[in-house]
């Protein structure tokens, strides 16, 4: 399982890198969403996966799940979100300043080079 | 801490006080305020005189970096404090010049006399340290407060190249000094000069000797500008006169001086000194003497006259240097020259610190500096004349004043040259007391032009901006100080022989015995013949001046110092545009390459440096066809994004990617995050969408192929890193999970059963906090975006 997370970690962060290096103002906010999913599988399953009973202590199970790595991602996850927002604002923002989502456009350039 | 210490600092101190006081009394004038402190600090290095003169030193020590060897050990021998004197006892004039000089109406003066003050303790801090890296420090902050002053008037053109140019010049020899500095430390493991002195002996056939005497000579070269670097001192003259005179002639250029003098018990045994600093000192004797006879400008004589001068000093501290391969019995006949070099350090301020302050006196009375606009200003104001004939005449080295005799020793010492027989000075050191003697003829011909073309002959009332009339008295006392000093030095030389001037010569000299005695009348020895050939050729050649003064247009500009300083700036400048525009593009894209790039080249490195890169399938939980389905389905989904045409279909692709991870973290044991993920996703797709209906649609084939493939190499080289770190995460666990802490401690300290939670809002309750803080931040950026619009903003909004 964990090799087919790295697996799958490994397409999400290169779909990520991908669109982060467009020049489109919209993949570029796609991408790094991608990417924050990428990111906390990452966190995942450097601890260990399926280890144990979910980590809530009225389980009384034996042994637990991680719950260092989940309680990271948890902030990730909100973080990613603030993040994602505000980049999506500021594109709409600049969109409507400037009259274009292209990068190169945007510094006034003719861009599509 | 002791009361030297503090006597150091204390510039300092009142820099940060003098702002204050500057604003909650705007009608005195800034200057009462800075003035006692100079004056005050004068007086208490004056009470250090009594020890000095008996060859005793004093040395307080106050740790800062002992682990380093840097501590501010600050001592007080003859040559530091004929230094301190020179500082705080010019400085008090020139403040008090300056109060009359500049108007407390039109200047900032706060910032003037900060900077003024910052330079005091700087300079303070040079000539007192006895460690090199405190006295580098100081050193640099006496380049940036000259970088300041200078470019006082920042609103000029000439002012702002000027500073830039003396601080280029003067920061790159002061940081081959710092390279000087590291060496000695490497020869004798100490900072401390005093002791780097003691091993002189032993350090002298060490093959960093000759590199660290080389950078640190390029250090004092460039402070005191020496040819070549001297064009840095004619263009800051475009500072305040009262800075010129303090700063460019009286003190901060005799810093380079100072260390030649302070490092000569080191390097002097070595023939290559003697050579170097002679060499170029007389070089820079001869040209600055030649070239200021070509100014207009009163300060641009000066100028050029305070370069020649300085060259004079360094000369004389090289023919010096020679005296210490001679044993103590004999050695009163070659010491001459460092006498004479010190004696004339303290004349050459006196007399150059009073003609610059008459310099200013006729720029503030007339409006200009230019000597062919100025004229028989004798009968208006003639203090000035006066002081400006004490001036020059000691300038030019003329009896009774004191410029006389430092003028007569320096031939003195430059005749001796040639009984010295060693280091080959027998056979081409007969150069020396020829270009001495040459150059002290252009000395008294530009004196002469400075005097008499301001003073005397035609009044031309039709040039001159104002009509001139005499200095306010507050402009007249500090020149008509230094002149009386002119006087009193010219006919009592031996008032300071045992005092200042036997110490100094102690502290560059430290093993020999030096009695220091100065007399008028020599009878008819070579010298006054000399001097008597200088004042002869020298009338003649300032009377025939306008016959040979196209000498000067035979030099073509093209080839001037100057203009390989300009050309190299400028050069430099060009290439360091078009580097940095090569890799600083501007494009988001560009900078992403790089930390991509970097991404993968450091981690490559490292997983195969480090051997890191394992996969061990001993430890792996099962797998699930629904999984491996969702896998799939995730995998599919990220990379059909890419290939999305349109905007719809990749926030709808997004949105499924971001539903499987939350399955995910289902499977994956974690109920919180599967809960967190769906709410967020969902708002994530609502706002994705609510931005789509504005934003414009995805243009077709907008990328070329190049530009892709680069894009594609990247991302997979991205991918496979990540998925390497991932897979050699999981296999190498090289610590143990603290995890357990959790699970026995979440009920019992923090009472909650959930542990993710707990950890959250308890055990790690500051990360939440500041977690909520980003989001309201990241909140108000959006509220502020949307609600603040710059001005026609509007014009796309519906489109």
């Amino acid at each position: 399982m964990e090799i087919l997370m790295a697996l799958v970690i490994g397409i999400l962060f290169m779909c990520a890198t991908y669109l982060m290096l467009s020049k489109s103002l919209l993949r570029i906010i796609v991408g790094t969403g991608l990417l924050s999913h990428g990111a906390h599988l990452l966190i995942l399953t450097m601890g260990s996966l399926k280890r144990g009973a979910v980590p809530l202590l009225g389980e009384n199970a034996s042994s637990y799940t991680d719950p260092i790595p989940q309680a990271l991602i948890l902030t990730a996850i909100v973080i990613s979100f603030g993040v994602t927002a505000f980049f999506l604002v500021l594109a709409y923002r600049a969109y409507q300043e400037l009259g274009t989502d292209n990068m190169d456009k945007m510094r006034g350039n003719k861009g599509n080079d | 801490m002791s009361l030297l210490h503090l006597a150091i600092i204390s510039p300092f101190l009142l820099a940060i006080l003098v702002p204050i006081l500057y604003k909650l009394l705007r009608k005195v004038h800034a200057g009462w305020f800075v003035l006692p402190l100079p004056m005050l600090l004068f007086i208490y290095f004056l009470s250090y005189i009594p020890r000095t003169s008996i060859q005793q030193t004093v040395i307080k020590s106050f740790a800062w970096i002992p682990t380093l060897g840097i501590d501010f050990t600050f001592k007080v021998d003859g040559l530091g404090l004929l230094f301190a004197l020179l500082i705080t006892g010019i400085g008090s004039l020139v403040v008090f010049y300056s109060i009359y000089y500049l108007s407390k109406d039109k200047e900032q003066l706060n910032t003037f006399y900060v900077y003024l003050l910052l330079f005091m303790g700087a300079m303070l801090g040079v000539v007192l340290s006895d460690n090199l890296i405190v006295l580098y420090t100081f050193w640099e902050l006496t380049s940036f407060s000259s970088f300041l002053l200078i470019g006082y008037w920042y609103d000029r053109e000439k002012s702002r190249y000027g500073a830039q140019k003396s601080m280029l010049i003067t920061v790159f020899g002061g940081l081959s000094m710092l390279g000087g500095i590291i060496l000695l430390y490497l020869m004798t493991g100490t900072f401390s000069i005093s002791e780097i002195i003691q091993q002189s002996n032993e350090i002298l056939t060490n093959p960093f000797f000759i590199p660290a005497m080389l950078c640190i000579l390029l250090g004092a070269f460039t402070k005191s500008a020496q040819f070549p670097f001297h064009i840095w001192l004619p263009d800051a003259m475009e500072a305040p006169t009262p800075v010129s005179a303090y700063l460019h002639s009286a003190t901060m250029v005799k810093a380079g001086i100072y260390l030649v003098a302070r490092m000569s018990p080191i390097f002097a045994e070595n023939g290559l000194w003697v050579w170097l600093v002679a060499g170029f000192g007389i070089v820079t004797l001869f040209w600055g003497a030649f070239s200021a006879v070509k100014q207009t400008d009163l300060k641009g004589i000066l100028a050029y006259s305070t370069v020649s001068q300085l060259g004079m000093i360094m000369s004389l501290l090289g023919i010096g240097g020679a005296a210490f391969h001679f044993d103590s019995s004999n050695n009163s006949y070659f010491t001459v020259a460092t006498v004479a070099a010190v004696f004339h350090l303290i004349n050459h301020a006196t007399f150059k610190g009073s003609l610059f302050m008459v310099a200013g006196i006729v720029d503030h009375e007339t409006g200009t500096r230019d000597i062919r606009k100025l004229g028989g200003l004798m009968y208006f104001m003639p203090i000035t004349f006066t002081i400006a004939i004490i001036g020059t005449f000691s300038m030019a080295g003329l009896p009774p004043f004191n410029g006389f005799l430092s003028k007569e020793m320096f031939f003195t010492a430059m005749v001796r040259v040639l009984e010295i027989g060693i280091f080959n000075l027998e056979t081409w050191g007969v150069l020396f007391p020829i270009i001495a003697w040459v150059a002290s003829i252009f000395t008294f011909v530009y004196s002469m032009l400075l005097v008499f073309k301001t003073f005397t002959g035609k009044f031309q009332s039709e040039k001159l901006a104002k009509k001139p009339h005499e200095a306010p008295i507050g402009m007249l006392i500090p020149p008509t100080i230094l002149a009386s000093l002119v006087i009193i030095i010219g006919f009592f030389p031996n008032l300071l022989s045992n005092t200042i001037i036997a110490p100094a010569v102690a502290a560059i000299m430290p093993n020999f015995k030096v009695d220091v005695h100065i007399s008028f009348w020599h009878g008819f020895t070579t010298e006054l013949f000399m001097t008597l050939g200088v004042i002869v050729i020298g009338i003649l050649l300032y009377k025939a001046l306008p016959k040979w003064r196209r000498v000067y247009r035979l030099f073509p500009e093209k080839f001037s110092l100057n203009r390989l300083y300009n050309s190299i700036l400028d050069v430099s400048q060009r290439a360091s545009r078009t580097m940095t525009n090569r890799y600083l593009t501007g494009f988001s894209r560009t900078y992403l390459l790089y930390l991509f790039a970097f991404f993968i080249i450091i981690l490559a490195t490292t997983l195969f440096v480090k051997d890191a890169f394992t996969v061990k399938t001993n430890n792996l939980s099962s797998i699930h066809l629904s999984e491996a389905i969702l896998a799939l389905v995730i995998s599919i989904g990220a990379i059909s994004i890419i290939f999305a045409k349109s905007r719809l279909t990749s926030i709808i692709l997004l949105g499924a990617v971001g539903y499987t991870v939350s399955i995910f973290f289902v499977l994956f044991r974690a109920p919180d995050l599967a809960l967190t993920q769906l709410v967020i996703e969902t708002i994530s797709v609502a706002l994705f969408l609510l931005c789509f209906y504005h934003l414009p649609k995805f243009k077709k084939r907008e990328e070329r192929m190049r530009f892709r493939i680069a894009n594609a190499v990247i991302s997979v080289g991205v991918g496979a890193i990540v998925t390497m770190i991932a897979m050699s995460a999981h296999s190498n666990k090289l610590f143990d999970s603290i995890a357990q802490y959790y699970v026995d401690n979440t009920y019992e300290k923090a009472a909650g059963k959930n542990m993710v939670n707990v950890i959250l809002v308890d055990f790690r309750g500051f990360d939440t906090m500041f977690e909520i803080t980003v989001l309201a931040i990241a909140a108000l950026g959006i509220f502020g975006m949307i609600k603040l619009r710059l001005e026609g903003g509007k014009k796309n909004e519906n489109q």
